[in-house]
């Protein structure tokens, strides 16, 4: 499927308006992510091509940033503060009952598409930790405990 | 010292507990924008001499005085070329155990953009970007509303303000690795100099300053300097918004006068979670070396904790207690850094992850003595400044190089059988 009408003359926008192609490179992705929930092959072929910068160019950056999405990632993104605060209240403990109760290691999707598990540096969460940040409007969850997991996810993300 | 109690908390006094932030309306009735046009009446060589006497020092890790870093930007006309000249809001938090700016782009995005507006007519910026981490989109929202809406109002007058939304790489923090990441380039730190205010975003002069600087901007205008510096318990200005996580028993922010004591913020989070006892902290996130109970009452600013060895990078604290492993926490630690590098510099490049490995093999008990040779080695070669192109190396050596050097006999005891504490539990 390739990006609508409407994302491509947004993506040409951002071009306009933040310095030009290169710069509006990591916008684009953005805005694919945020449409499509990752940014496939054919998807970048089509923003270089409409910023008119070079394929290597763009995957070149969409491949540096952790939160760029090269691969398909489930319905709603679980990340989980891998910091030491977290650490120190437990976090390994929530990260152990996710994995057991989701059947995914970090990096990983359900079976059903509905959830990825993914590692991130601190979220600035460290007064409710360990902590985790969740779906699309990454909004902050925690303390959270092995017991809980269940809950959470059932209370939907 | 601890009855000090200010009338108001200037940066977080205005907060809402539930951390919605303020409509413009809202934010006017409690007096915002009343510094902005204050200062705009002022030149702006007059608000950097109110910066500079209010004792304003940089809150993004290096504590730089604020004056000083405006006063390298040029008068319009007297840089080469022509084009805008930038201001640009560093909210890419991302060190270990720092969560201040989370809250002032969330709760209070109005005060940023105050402060953004005045740093700009002070430093002769025509254009200014918000940088803001992805995973603080709640700040992103907050701080787009915030702009519309005093943009709707007239409130920007001609000044160009944006946020631009990274996507999740520590790096970028660095200010010159955000210039170039805002060019649309992996975002690797360039050789300084020349700094920024030469020759910064597309050429161009460039003021990085972190959120929290920014946000304390409005104060000095609205107090006056001397107030301002006189909430201080030092002589480094304002209040600083702490931070305390880890082993405490109410992790939190606390807003109180620069200076203040570990021994104070600690027993305001209800004291050490964990035995009780405090084994040791770090005094500014990640990339700060390893504290004591003897520090416990040294005053928590940048000249202090310099002095006492560390750095107050963040001035967020993490705390462990007696039964925390500091090997564990640095093992934590590196990885992190190792998996951050951008991978320009070989000595960050390969000898993050060379001793993230050793960390890792202690805490598991496969490490030989040989290993933790390799790993007093490599925090001596490469922890001292200059030894790599940044100071991602430098801030990764610190906790290791600290921690090896007060907690030796420890690093010893994971020699036979792995960490003793995991043992116990």
């Amino acid at each position: 499927m390739s990006l609508s009408p409407d994302l491509l003359a947004r993506i040409r926008d951002a071009s306009a308006h933040h310095g030009g192609p290169r710069a509006a490179m990591l916008e684009a992705l953005r805005m694919i992510q945020q449409e499509h929930g990752w940014v496939s092959d054919a998807h970048l072929a089509e923003a270089a091509q409409t910023l008119g910068v070079g394929l290597a160019e763009i995957e070149s950056l969409a491949t540096f940033y952790s939160l760029i999405f090269r691969q398909p990632v489930g319905e709603t993104v679980i990340l989980l503060c891998d910091g030491v605060s977290c650490w120190l209240n437990g976090a390994e403990e929530v990260r152990d009952a996710l994995m057991a109760r989701l059947g995914i290691g970090f990096g990983q999707t359900t079976a059903d598409g509905k959830y990825t598990l993914i590692n991130i540096a601190c979220v600035g969460g460290c007064d409710r930790a360990p902590a985790a940040v969740v779906g699309r409007d990454r909004r902050l969850v925690g303390p959270l405990s092995p017991e809980g997991v269940a809950e959470l996810l059932e209370g939907g993300l | 010292m601890t009855d000090f109690k200010p009338n108001t908390l200037p940066l977080t006094g205005r907060a809402r507990a539930d951390r919605r932030p303020h409509s413009l309306a809202e934010w006017q009735a409690l007096g915002g924008y009343s510094a902005v046009e204050a200062a705009l009446k002022l030149s702006p060589a007059e608000v950097v001499a109110q910066v500079a006497a209010a004792r304003l020092n940089g809150r993004g890790g290096a504590g730089f005085p604020a004056a000083q870093k405006w006063r390298f930007m040029p008068e319009p006309g007297q840089s080469p070329g022509t084009g805008p000249s930038y201001l640009i809001v560093n909210g890419d938090e991302m060190e270990p155990g720092a969560f201040k700016d989370r809250l002032l782009l969330e709760a209070l995005p109005h005060q940023v953009l105050e402060g953004a507006i005045i740093a700009a007519h002070a430093t002769h910026a025509t254009e200014a970007i918000v940088l803001i981490r992805d995973a603080y989109r709640p700040g992103i929202a907050a701080m787009e509303q915030a702009i519309q809406e005093a943009r709707a109002a007239g409130l920007l007058g001609a000044l160009s303000i944006r946020v631009h939304p990274s996507a999740g790489r520590y790096i970028v923090g660095e200010e010159t690795a955000l210039i170039e990441a805002l060019e649309g380039n992996r975002a690797m730190p360039r050789k300084r100099p020349p700094f920024p205010a030469a020759s910064g975003l597309w050429g161009r002069p460039t003021t990085v300053n972190n959120v929290e600087t920014i946000s304390l901007v409005p104060h000095v205008i609205s107090m006056g300097p001397e107030a301002f510096s006189g909430l201080s318990w030092t002589d480094e200005g304002g209040t600083k918004l702490y931070g305390v996580s880890g082993r405490v028993k109410r992790p939190q922010l606390i807003e109180a006068p620069m200076g203040t004591t570990a021994r104070e913020l600690i027993e305001r989070c209800g004291g050490v979670s964990g035995n009780g006892r405090l084994l040791t902290f770090q005094p500014g996130g990640g990339a700060t070396g390893f504290l004591g109970p003897e520090h416990l009452d040294l005053p928590l600013d940048f000249g202090h904790v310099a002095r006492a060895g560390s750095m107050f990078g963040t001035g967020t604290l993490i705390v462990l207690d007696e039964t925390a492993c500091p090997i564990g926490a640095v093992a934590r630690h590196m990885r992190f850094y190792a998996r951050e590098s951008c991978g320009w510099c070989t000595p960050c490049r390969e000898g993050l992850p060379w001793a993230s490995r050793i960390l890792d093999a202690l805490e598991a008990g496969t490490a030989s003595a040989a290993d933790l040779d390799a790993l007093r080695m490599i925090a001596a070669e490469a922890g001292p400044r200059g030894r790599a192109f940044c100071d991602l190396m430098g801030g990764a050596m610190a906790p290791l190089a600290s921690a090896l050097a007060r907690f030796g006999d420890r690093f010893e005891a994971h020699l036979t059988g792995g960490c003793p504490q995991r043992r116990l539990a």
